[in-house]
């Protein structure tokens, strides 16, 4: 409605020819700027920013205030849950709430780096493929069937231990290795779309390259299922990462992350539950709320707002 | 006819893929640990006899020999012994494929299940478009999409074990079974007569298929909303009302049936995902299935077990893709498959 107000206020200082001074004229805004603004009144998904980012910042500053650090295993082991421990220790008797921390923190960063690497690759190939079409097209997609083929856990699994896995850095990259064919694909079906446009045939009359045509002029057309698909594959690393840890092939020690904290500390659940529920409630909430974040995105960027709103 | 050449060409364009496949795995996993490395480690270990085992293996060819080795058996149907210690040489073809039942049953269960499960759901979140329904249907979707799949099985399998508790403590296990609800796997079961074993099984099923669908369905049911919104507001549904046919029919026999379809192109997506749900579930729930075997393959170096296990896993994902694509030439007459 601002808009409309803009304007409203803008005639009551128009001028005796009935032109409007330039400077009462309502700002034109950019894509970028009317992006942000349907986002900022998504509900859910503003709230959704909200919470994940209490819990980056939580996990990012609260340890250096919290009492108990990690490595610390001098407490009684599984004390019950009290305000010197506010989610117990763990049988070694480290305190539960700094192990949360640090698996949230590696979990995150785990996550990030899966996204990044993943939505280069994918956008790379996919626009390549998309764009030439033809040899490089054929051999990009059977590349990507070659990697659709294994499951993306087992994959990581295997590829984990051949560079001797255990550090989150290895992990993250195994993981990307197996992320980036839905982006890809994605990628590739609006590159092809695109590029029938006028506008790619007037970057090539005047001149441009295929590599200035793919980034300067598809890629940045793209932006809206880029971010968005770069969004949920957050969310994704983050439960592929529980799951690869959690079946005991992803992080390993000294590093750590919120699938392992759940793996060390499962078999407590009847009897500690805050020992299981703790990381548990944090990883469903990281991932949930990227997934409302994506979803707002998504409306954001959709130019018809789409009628149903997830 | 065009069919069989349909089946059988798309089929031919997965050979390479898997040859690719199959030859990257096996050079990476034998370059990064020695099977033999423990039996070395022992002390006052025969030499001899590390030589022998080493040339019983043929562990003391190169990689790329071993690998073409391995090929050539393998098309003429001799998948080769675990080359693991500890296993006794146990060929690799009886041990895979009674893991791939196992998990093959559970994936199938549960995609079934899944499936009918979220098109109902996402049908009954479409018909009754922003009521309660459709706001318990989404923030569930949204919730079990969220949710790691190992961590509902652990809940479940946790509050099952408790519940088998209350139910022994109530005096009820006589009627409902002890334990009432299953957190083994069906292998250990002892089952008197079909009745029983049938019985058993379903409720060894029970729980690990529930966990697989929590996260399945919420994807199947988004899926479905959304196309069922985009039909139910097509021409020919207004028509069809216009001419007075009733509600339901207009829901199940005009709606429905052309909303169903770009629902399958999610089945080989998902099916993928299925796959990974059920090896991690499987571990959960203690059972001998791909899961289990995967993990030890690996952590072993066994790349004889590991070879056969991924040319498994990657046929019924090829097959799964292509039955995928034939269900939607059947459903959409529009698509020609061939």
């Amino acid at each position: 409605m601002a808009d409309l107000n803009s304007l409203i206020a803008a005639g009551d200082t128009a001028t005796a020819d009935g032109t409007l001074p330039p400077e009462a004229l309502p700002e034109p805004r950019s894509q970028g700027k009317l992006v942000l603004r349907k986002f900022l009144h998504h509900k859910l998904a503003m709230a959704s920013t909200g919470v994940l980012v209490l819990i980056v910042l939580l996990s990012l500053l609260l340890p250096l205030f919290w009492k108990h650090g990690y490595e610390d295993s001098s407490f009684a082991s599984f004390a019950k849950p009290s305000g010197d421990f506010p989610l117990g220790t763990t049988q070694v008797g480290k305190d539960m709430v700094s192990q949360v921390l640090r698996g949230t923190q590696f979990s995150l960063l785990i996550a990030l780096t899966v996204s990044v690497l993943a939505t280069v690759i994918g956008v790379v190939f996919g626009a390549i493929a998309g764009y030439l079409r033809g040899f490089s097209d054929s051999a990009i997609s059977r590349v990507t069937d070659l990697f659709l083929i294994i499951p993306q856990v087992a994959a990581a699994a295997i590829l984990a231990k051949v560079f001797g896995g255990g550090s989150w850095y290895i992990v993250a990259l195994v993981l990307a290795a197996f992320s980036w064919m839905q982006i890809a694909r994605i990628t590739r079906a609006e590159a092809m779309s695109l590029s029938q446009r006028e506008f790619v045939d007037a970057a090539r009359a005047s001149g441009a390259g295929t590599f200035r045509i793919i980034f300067k002029h598809l890629v940045p057309n793209m932006v809206g299922s880029i971010t968005v698909n770069a969004t949920l594959a957050v969310a994704q690393a983050v439960l592929a990462e529980a799951a690869l840890s959690f079946i005991g092939l992803g992080v390993q020690l000294p590093d750590t992350s919120l699938g392992r904290v759940i793996l060390e500390n499962y078999a407590q659940l009847q009897t500690r539950p805050a020992l299981f529920f703790g990381p548990f409630i944090v990883l469903v909430l990281i991932s949930l709320t990227i997934n409302f974040i994506g979803d707002g995105l998504r409306d954001a960027f959709d130019p018809r707002q789409r009628r149903m709103k997830a | 006819m065009s069919l069989v050449w349909y089946v059988l060409r798309r089929l031919a364009i997965s050979l390479p893929v898997l040859f690719v496949g199959t030859f990257l795995c096996f050079v990476m996993v034998a370059n990064t640990g020695d099977p033999l490395g423990e039996l070395r480690n022992k002390p006052g270990v025969n030499l001899q006899a590390i030589a022998d085992t080493e040339h019983k293996l043929g562990l003391d060819k190169g990689v790329f020999a071993r690998y073409f080795t391995w090929l050539w058996d393998f098309v003429r149907g001799d998948w080769g012994i675990s080359i693991a210690q500890g296993n006794a040489y146990t060929p690799v073809a009886p041990k895979v494929m009674a893991a791939f039942r196992v998990t093959l049953e559970l994936v199938l269960a549960a995609s079934v299940l899944a499936l009918v499960f979220g098109v109902l759901v996402g049908v009954l979140a479409a018909v009754k478009q922003y009521s309660i329904w459709d706001y318990i249907a989404t923030a569930l979707a949204f919730l079990f999409f969220s949710m790691p799949i190992f961590c509902v099985a652990i809940v479940l399998k946790g509050y099952a074990i408790q519940l088998n508790g209350v139910v022994r403590d109530l005096g009820l296990a006589d009627v409902l079974g002890d334990p009432w609800l299953r957190t083994v796997s069906p292998e250990s079961l002892a089952a008197t007569g079909f009745g029983d074993a049938l019985a058993k099984f379903t409720g060894a099923f029970l729980l690990p298929t529930l966990s697989i669908m929590a996260i399945t369905f919420a994807a199947y049911s988004r899926f479905q909303r959304a196309s069922m919104l985009d039909v139910l507001n097509a021409d020919y549904i207004r028509t069809a009302r216009a001419k007075g046919v009733s509600n339901s029919r207009v829901i199940w026999r005009h709606a429905f049936r052309n909303a169903l379809i770009p629902v399958m192109t999610l089945f080989s997506v998902n099916f993928g995902a299925t796959v990974t749900g059920a090896i991690i579930t499987e571990t959960v729930f203690n059972w001998h299935g791909m899961g289990t075997l995967l993990v030890e393959a690996v952590v072993k170096n066994d790349t004889q077990v590991l070879m056969g296990w991924l040319v498994v896993i990657a046929l019924s994902v090829i097959v799964a893709n292509l039955l995928a694509d034939l269900m939607y030439g059947i459903l959409d007459p529009r698509i020609r498959v061939g």
